[in-house]
């Protein structure tokens, strides 16, 4: 192994692959570091991979890459204890290319994605743990690995591990920590189903896929959400919460929380006969704009979920993370060619997300959190009282309707106070405008 | 579907257990005088469990999903969270 290499990319997820990617392409010596046995068989997401950001480093990526649908509807369930409202958007369009999204098991894309890395140059090792940095003086100049003499210095070093950003931490970008209000946890399972099950029970034509996520009484009041997505044979079933509001939420275990969401009726026929076949856990970064770390210092960009880059409100991630990954390795070729990796050099990474979807979606939410956390109404109160009006209104009882809309209106404002009912629309339009 | 509780659930996943424990209390005294030890509810692979008659925590570390929830979600800092050892740790099938 070559001791010292133009870059060192730690964590071979979509961020790191896709900067070491566009850095082999362009001719730099890269070397990634990854701490599971393959690439992917550490992480987990949801699962929704976004054609339009992959297909920029991956021409046509569906047609070799292991994906599992493309996605054709996506519905939104407003849960109650016994009842749901649904909404939904279907298109035909998104069946066909050049597709809009895709449900991918990361274990499986990762290592693939991984693989197309490693033919445009890159050098991937595995089974292999950056625990510090290597320091000439208070410059960073390398890794220190979990091998026997796993020195590896580099002139820039990419961090790219993930939400559990141990490095990023230490190497002071996010000075303070993460605390637990900007962080998620998430089981998931992977339930296996026969194939035209999954199409008959979705309304699915056949390969194709469906989304669903999940708001209400499923997270017992918790600013969270669950999630069913279609994969080839199995369905990802899961549910995250804010991890704050599950410590308070006394003995309550996530595992628990999954359960009492699978055993909701609308749930039990769609999963019916299916076979859980690995349980999986992850932290998911909720803390948005105000979370985001320094991305930078002298030889060190941080992107994807270490960068807190992550768009709750839409559960977009993966697209977020190649999109940081691509400006990465831009950032990088520049530097490389005028053989300066100094913060200033590199600030030129903070620019382009500035001027991207990324950090203006980020900045646009940045209130979202802080305000859906200190209002549970918005994930308890509200689910609830949508389900109980439509109930009302689709009884069929012999009472005038105009009695109707004044016992909905009734029961609303025996709970919630007009003067908090304009504060919470005004609220909801402050965060969304 | 029937109920599943952790234990069943962790049984179908891939673990290659190191000898030693990747996450460690620095110190026991914090969790003897923690109100609510939410460490033993949060962890989605019930990793943590207090036993009584010792007064600390017991870690069944081999059974962790990495996901670092432990970490944050003590109020005490008090939890020391390493990656497992290159080659160690859940090795998700799906991911």
């Amino acid at each position: 192994m070559a001791d010292k290499f133009d870059v060192i990319v730690v964590g071979a997820g979509p961020s790191g692959l896709s900067t070491a990617y566009l850095l082999a392409k362009a001719g730099l010596d890269v070397i990634i570091i990854e701490r599971g046995d393959h690439p992917g068989t550490k992480n987990v997401m949801g699962g929704v991979l976004y054609r339009q950001p992959t297909e920029e480093l991956l021409p046509k990526f569906w047609e070799r890459a292991p994906v599992e649908r493309p996605i054709v509807e996506q519905r939104m369930w407003l849960m109650d204890e016994e009842s749901v409202v649904t909404l939904g958007y279907r298109s035909k369009g998104y069946g066909k290319e050049p597709y809009n999204n895709f449900t991918v098991l990361r274990a499986r894309f990762d290592r693939w994605f991984a693989e197309q890395v490693v033919d445009a140059g890159a050098l991937l090792i595995t089974e292999t743990v950056v625990e510090d940095f290597l320091y000439d003086g208070s410059k960073i100049v390398g890794v220190k690995t979990g091998r026997p003499e796993g020195e590896i210095k580099a002139n820039v070093i990419i961090l790219a591990e993930g939400v559990n950003s141990l490095l990023t931490q230490k190497c002071g970008l996010q000075k303070d920590g993460i605390n637990s209000s900007q962080l998620a946890v998430a089981v998931k399972e992977i339930v296996a189903l026969p194939k035209e099950k999954i199409e008959d029970r979705f309304n699915l034509e056949e390969g194709e896929g469906a989304t669903i996520e999940l708001v209400g009484h499923n997270t017992m009041g918790m600013m969270g959400t669950g999630f069913i997505y279609t994969n080839k044979d199995s369905l990802s079933v899961g549910c995250g919460v804010l991890i704050s509001q599950l410590v308070e939420k006394e003995g309550l275990n996530p595992n628990e929380l999954l359960e009492h969401m699978k055993s909701h009726p609308a749930l039990t026929k769609l999963l019916e006969g299916g076979e859980t076949q690995e349980y999986l856990a992850h932290m998911i970064p909720e803390g948005g704009f105000r979370a985001i770390p320094k991305l930078y210092r002298d030889n060190v960009l941080v992107v994807g979920d270490a960068a807190m880059l992550c768009n709750g409100i839409h559960r977009e991630g993966s697209n977020l993370a190649m999109t940081s990954g691509k400006f990465a390795a831009e950032t990088i070729v520049a530097a490389h060619e005028k053989g300066d990796y100094s913060a200033g050099m590199l600030s030129e990474y903070q620019r382009k997300l500035e001027n991207s979807f990324v950090l203006k979606d980020l900045k646009k939410y940045q209130n979202v959190g802080l305000v859906m956390e200190k209002n549970r109404q918005f994930f308890e109160f509200y689910p609830h009282a949508i389900n109980s009006a439509l109930e009302e209104f689709l009884t069929i009882d012999s009472v005038p309707k105009k009695e109707k809309q004044k016992k909905i209106w009734e029961d609303i404002t025996s709970h919630r106070s007009k003067y908090e009912l304009i504060k919470d629309l005004y609220r909801g339009w402050r965060m969304m405008g | 579907m029937k109920k599943m509780n952790i234990e069943d659930k962790l049984f179908l996943n891939r673990f290659q257990a190191d000898k030693h424990s990747h996450l460690k209390i620095k110190d026991n005294g914090k969790c003897i005088d923690c109100k609510r030890r939410p460490c033993t509810y949060i962890c989605p692979a019930a990793v943590y469990a207090w036993d009584e008659k010792e007064q600390r925590i017991d870690t069944a570390y081999e059974g962790c999903l990495e996901c670092g929830t432990c970490k944050y979600g003590c109020a005490h800092d008090n939890i020391d969270w390493r990656n497992p050892r290159g080659g160690f740790g859940v090795m998700y099938k799906n991911g």
